[in-house]
């Protein structure tokens, strides 16, 4: 530096003059990197709607919305045809709301087991098994279904057939609890131990220190699980397709065999001719199913919220 | 010495009733050993300080007295711990209901991240109180005793964490005493507030002495004069282990030591 006759002082102001611009860049540019990022997910969630909503909507020029809704008949090529998917609606109402009620429970319990009670060498044996079940195909899945459970669900309920709504709730099920417990024992770990002490120096037992203040301290992790497993739950095609039975009435007990959205989509479009009527149809309920989870998401979100306010964390 | 304290020994000398003894005990950790026959007699109704340097036990000694560490995996225990007599290391010992006899407060303020009225009222819920009206009675009381009603009356429902470090050490002192103990044990309870906080919960002690047994465990020796009616140090020796050096009346603890080590701990000379 003094070789080239300028100061020290004026020499290191320079040299870090030169740094902070070059930092700045690098921060300029990694910032506008994860803006784009996330400004990515906003354009292909709208790019998605957009989409449904181009190929779908058309379909409300032939029948009303409140006919496609509630209308029980789906003859997509009868002359003239008719859709109501009532039918599929009623189907994926059951199979999720079935579904949500198994894993919640056994995934929760699951989850407050390995967090709170487990030795952690059983917890580290299990929870990557656990895991490991999420990356089972979803025919695989269909398949034992096919062979294992729906023989034993005829026998159970006296069946004509074994698959059933039931038969697929219970399939998946299955599939959305690696997820639920995943996430939520993950959240139940996050929850500080200083709570766990004062409730139980405060003479709470292990169960009532699990149940009031790990599970709540959790809850938002647990509610995000369960989230995702409804959502697993609602759009999962290929294991209700090959075991809730196919129907085309409504569903009145979930042991019926029937078909849920997903299900009449992937059966429908293959025979539909792009662009036509019976196209659009699928795509509308493509359309509805799109805005059911998002609205279980929001729901989800406006719950969370006013917990958050509560426990204000 | 040179350093002095203010002993607040104008306060009646501690009854000779004991409520809280160990006999020689000893904790292992795994196979560390963290303490080492320790014997020690705890006045009733009366505070005792437990001071040392940081590392020599003094946390995990004051953890014998509510089983807090059960919690540690290959936490072992010899010797007798006894509360009344009892002892609390027996196998018909019920250790919910001696935390409920023996509460405890934690360095760190840690209220539940709930409303005021459920952080105090979480101790009772536990143990089957669930009438509406009774618990709110619970509530006034235990945030009176706690100093901390005047400041909260009107914020009940509101979150524990938007209070003050204080308020809230003051709220988990409040939840404590809703559970009706005999004991409280306090783990350096003021290390986290601010000078007057400290105060306010020393306030808050010398009150509460009159009813309840108190062990405090505390870095801060002026705190310890000034609270204390007896004092305990606690060392450890060359392996760690942690192990009771001297233990009197406070007056005579801090100014006429009968060991060294105390006198060299308490003018400074280390720790």
């Amino acid at each position: 530096m003094l070789q080239r006759g300028a100061s020290p002082a004026t020499a290191d102001s320079g040299l870090s003059m030169s740094l902070r611009r070059r930092w700045r860049l690098r921060e300029k540019t990694i910032e506008s990197w994860i803006f784009l990022n996330g400004l990515l997910a906003v354009v292909v969630l709208l790019g998605v709607l957009i989409l449904l909503m181009r190929e779908g909507l058309p379909v409300f020029l032939y029948t009303s919305p409140l006919k496609f809704l509630f209308g029980t008949r789906w003859y997509p090529v009868s002359e003239p045809p008719t859709f109501g998917m009532l039918t599929f609606f009623a189907a994926t109402l059951w199979v999720t709301l079935i579904s949500t009620a198994i894993a919640v429970p056994v995934g929760v319990g699951c989850a407050a087991y390995l967090a709170e009670v487990a030795p952690s060498k059983l917890r580290e044996t299990v929870k990557p098994v656990v895991e490991l079940l999420a990356g089972i195909p979803s025919v695989v899945m269909g398949l034992i279904g096919l062979l294992l459970l729906s023989p034993l669900v005829q026998s159970i309920f006296n069946l004509n057939t074994g698959l059933s709504g039931l038969t697929a709730a219970i399939m998946l099920s299955m599939m959305s609890l690696p997820i639920i417990v995943s996430v939520s024992e993950d959240a139940l770990r996050a929850v500080s131990n200083e709570f766990r002490e004062a409730s139980y120096a405060l003479g709470a037992t292990k169960w009532e220190t699990v149940r009031h203040v790990c599970i709540p301290g959790a809850l938002s992790g647990i509610a995000a699980a369960i989230m995702l497993g409804v959502g697993r739950a609602i759009g999962e095609t290929m294991t209700v397709l090959m075991v809730a039975g196919g129907a085309l009435a409504v569903p009145l007990s979930p042991t019926e065999p029937m078909m849920p959205m997903t299900a009449a989509i992937a059966s429908g479009i293959g025979n539909a001719v792009r662009g036509g009527l019976q196209y659009q149809a699928l795509f509308a309920i493509g359309l509805i199913l799109f805005l059911m989870t998002l609205s279980v998401n929001l729901i989800a979100d406006r719950v969370l919220e006013r917990q958050k306010r509560k426990f204000a964390r | 010495m040179s350093v002095n304290y203010e002993v607040l020994s104008n306060r009646a000398a501690p009854t000779s009733e004991t409520k809280l003894k160990t006999e020689k005990v000893n904790l292992f950790y795994g196979t560390f050993q963290a303490l080492r026959n320790i014997s020690l007699d705890v006045p009733k109704q009366a505070i005792t300080a437990i001071i040392g340097p940081s590392g020599c036990g003094k946390s995990s000694f004051l953890r014998l007295f509510n089983r807090m560490n059960d919690l540690i995996i290959g936490a072992r225990v010899a010797g007798a711990v006894e509360i009344d007599d009892i002892d609390i290391y027996d196998k018909d010992v019920d250790v919910v209901e001696l935390r409920k006899r023996v509460g405890m407060v934690f360095q760190k303020p840690n209220p539940f991240p709930m409303s005021v009225f459920e952080n105090v009222v979480f101790g009772p819920r536990r143990h089957g109180k669930t009438n509406r009206h009774e618990l709110a009675g619970i509530v006034e009381q235990s945030l009176r005793q706690a100093a901390l009603w005047d400041e909260v009356k009107d914020k009940l429902g509101q979150s524990a964490l938007a209070l003050s470090g204080g308020q809230q050490q003051r709220l988990c002192i409040a939840r404590v005493l809703a559970v009706e103990p005999e004991v409280i044990l306090m783990d350096e309870p003021c290390s986290a507030l601010d000078p007057i906080a400290t105060l306010r919960i020393e306030d808050l002690m010398r009150n509460l002495s009159d009813d309840y047994t108190i062990v405090i465990v505390t870095h801060n020796m002026q705190q310890a004069a000034r609270v204390s009616d007896m004092a305990a140090f606690l060392m450890m020796e060359e392996d760690r282990a942690g192990t009771l050096v001297e233990y009197g009346p406070t007056s005579q603890l801090f100014t006429n030591p009968k060991d060294k080590r105390t006198e060299d701990y308490i003018t400074g000379r280390f720790g």
